[in-house]
């Protein structure tokens, strides 16, 4: 998977657990915490959606690799080979 | 032999919840419900009038949906739930209340869904009490209500003090918080006053269309859409335990298994069902009865304009277990036509007192009968005194007592506010066993169902 497909498929669950939020013109290096109205239970939903769809585990220790979307693509990536 | 990952009693706000957000990341969940319909201590039921055979519907339970806010309003209650529950604002058909009023004697206080209005009144009504008032508003604000670890009692009254000297303005302020949610007697807890004041005074009330089955209805659809069981008459009877871990519930129809089990019953009612349990837990004495008057055409606002009235008789409120059958010194008036938008053909009035379990469930079917036609009555008295004018005819009554509530929620005493112990965390002695809804502590629909979400998430979806 190219890192373009991976940050494709976080945006797509960041939609479909914060339909409110607008992700169009998200700062990849910046906390999604900081721009997105997401809190720890959204969080939790996106580590959820992550397994269900995509069979990944994200251990809990590994939650701060997902801060942003540069971070997520970097750690999912070797991962969803 | 049937095997879960998770197993839920009862098929109230909380537990529906939970049983959502497990069955939405595939565990295997099954809730086991007494009654046949959902909905717990907020559920409804539907009379035929005598008067016209139309069919009429009731609602029991809250009077409203606390913690409205709009469409897209960030980090509120409600918006959270939503997004958890993968629901729409539009979901849930909100119509707003027009106003409600706290009434002790010649003083009363309007609130709106718009806090402003509020804290207008108080500087009308009270206005050497006003500084003080912002004061505790601050303080209502910077305090995390959510915090699971925060266990420990803290007095109400005794934080109101250090802002507010007028004891009629504490009184006033406390009552709709107490009687829309605690569970001890004169007082409550402040973390439980804070989540009152922000859903009641900071947000407000509205109701879905249709009542409180619209929401059961979403629920109960959307945790049977994603693959969750519901079996209605399964009546909990034992919960099975080995070496202080759960291991399932018997009922009798059979025995279901799992090590997580989510108990909606209520503290001391959960505990009563495993054999070897010695912790004595407190069963609360707040219960209330209701009378429901269902009249011939909508009440025209220029009658009665409020939604809701908070009753009080004397510059004291007693919020205490009824001495007597009810309590006629307070009362809370319901009037579901004023909720904006709703188009009933007929009006309805709730009225609510506090009540005695006890004095109720000794009586004779005939006395009963009896003592709750003069309740009625009594109720009636008080609506016609708070109404400019009243000219309706009654198609139908209905009254339910606490004895009700214990017969269809199994709810000790018929509390409706659980236990006075609650527990944050929802952790009890026993490995596996988690206690969701009234008495892990959130409070109103909006809160059960954030207890059943939060705790879900918690030992359900975390813990692996």
């Amino acid at each position: 998977m190219t890192q373009e497909e991976v940050k494709n498929i976080v945006l797509d669950i960041i939609v479909d657990v914060a339909p409110d939020e607008d992700v169009t013109d998200l700062n990849p290096a910046e906390s999604l915490r900081d721009q997105l109205d997401l809190d720890s239970m959204d969080f939790l939903d996106i580590v959820m959606e992550l397994r269900k769809r995509h069979k990944v585990e994200v251990p809990s220790e590994d939650y701060p690799k997902l801060a942003t979307l540069d971070s997520c693509v970097e750690y999912l990536t070797p991962i969803m080979q | 032999m049937s095997r879960y990952d998770a197993l839920i009693i009862g098929a109230g706000m909380s537990g529906l919840a939970c049983g959502i957000r497990l069955a939405m990341f595939d565990k295997k969940v099954c809730i086991l419900e007494s009654h046949t319909i959902a909905g717990g201590l907020n559920s409804y039921y539907q009379r035929r009038s005598r008067v016209n055979k139309e069919i009429i519907k009731f609602d029991v339970g809250l009077h409203a949906l606390t913690n409205f806010v709009k469409k897209g309003t960030k980090r509120a209650p409600l918006t959270k739930l939503l997004k958890q529950l993968r629901f729409q604002y539009n979901d849930l058909k909100l119509q707003e209340q027009s106003h409600s009023l706290i009434k002790f004697d010649n003083t009363q206080l309007k609130f709106t869904n718009d806090f402003e209005v509020l804290k207008l009144e108080v500087s009308e009504k009270f206005p050497s009490e006003i500084d003080g008032f912002i004061k505790l508003v601050n303080a209502v604000n910077e305090f995390n209500e959510l915090d699971l670890s925060n266990s420990e009692y803290t007095s109400s009254r005794d934080v109101l003090k250090n802002f507010i000297n007028d004891e009629l303005l504490v009184e006033m302020l406390l009552c709709p918080l107490l009687i829309y949610g605690s569970a001890w007697e004169h007082d409550m807890d402040f973390s439980q006053f804070v989540i009152m004041f922000k859903s009641l005074y900071f947000e407000g009330f509205s109701r879905p269309e249709g009542g409180v089955r619209t929401i059961i209805n979403l629920l109960e659809t959307k945790f049977k859409e994603l693959g969750g069981e519901l079996k209605y008459r399964h009546g909990v009877q034992e919960i099975l335990t080995k070496d202080d871990k759960v291991v399932g519930l018997r009922t009798k129809k059979g025995d279901f298994f799992s090590d997580v089990i989510f108990s909606s019953a209520g503290l001391p009612e959960t505990m009563s069902l495993i054999e070897e349990n010695k912790a004595k837990y407190e069963v609360g004495k707040m219960t209330f009865m209701e009378s429901i008057a269902v009249l011939d055409r909508p009440i025209d606002p220029k009658d009665f304009d409020a939604t809701i009235m908070f009753y009080n008789n004397g510059p004291k409120y007693h919020y205490e277990g009824a001495k007597d059958f009810f309590d006629p010194r307070s009362a809370v008036i319901c009037v579901p036509d004023n909720y904006q938008g709703n188009n009933d053909p007929y009006g309805v009035v709730r009225i609510t007192y506090m009540a005695n379990y006890e004095k109720f469930n000794a009586l004779s079917k005939e006395e009963y009968n009896q003592t709750k036609d003069l309740a009625f009555d009594k109720a009636m008295e008080l609506v016609k005194s708070q109404f400019n004018n009243f000219d309706y005819n009654i198609i139908l009554k209905d009254t339910f007592t606490p004895t009700t509530i214990k017969h269809y929620t199994q709810h000790f005493r018929g509390t409706v506010y659980g236990s006075p112990q609650k527990i944050k965390n929802g952790k009890t002695p026993y490995e596996g066993l988690y206690i969701i809804g009234t008495d892990q502590g959130f409070l109103g629909i909006v809160g059960s169902i954030l207890s059943g979400i939060s705790l879900g998430n918690l030992y359900g979806l975390m813990q692996e």
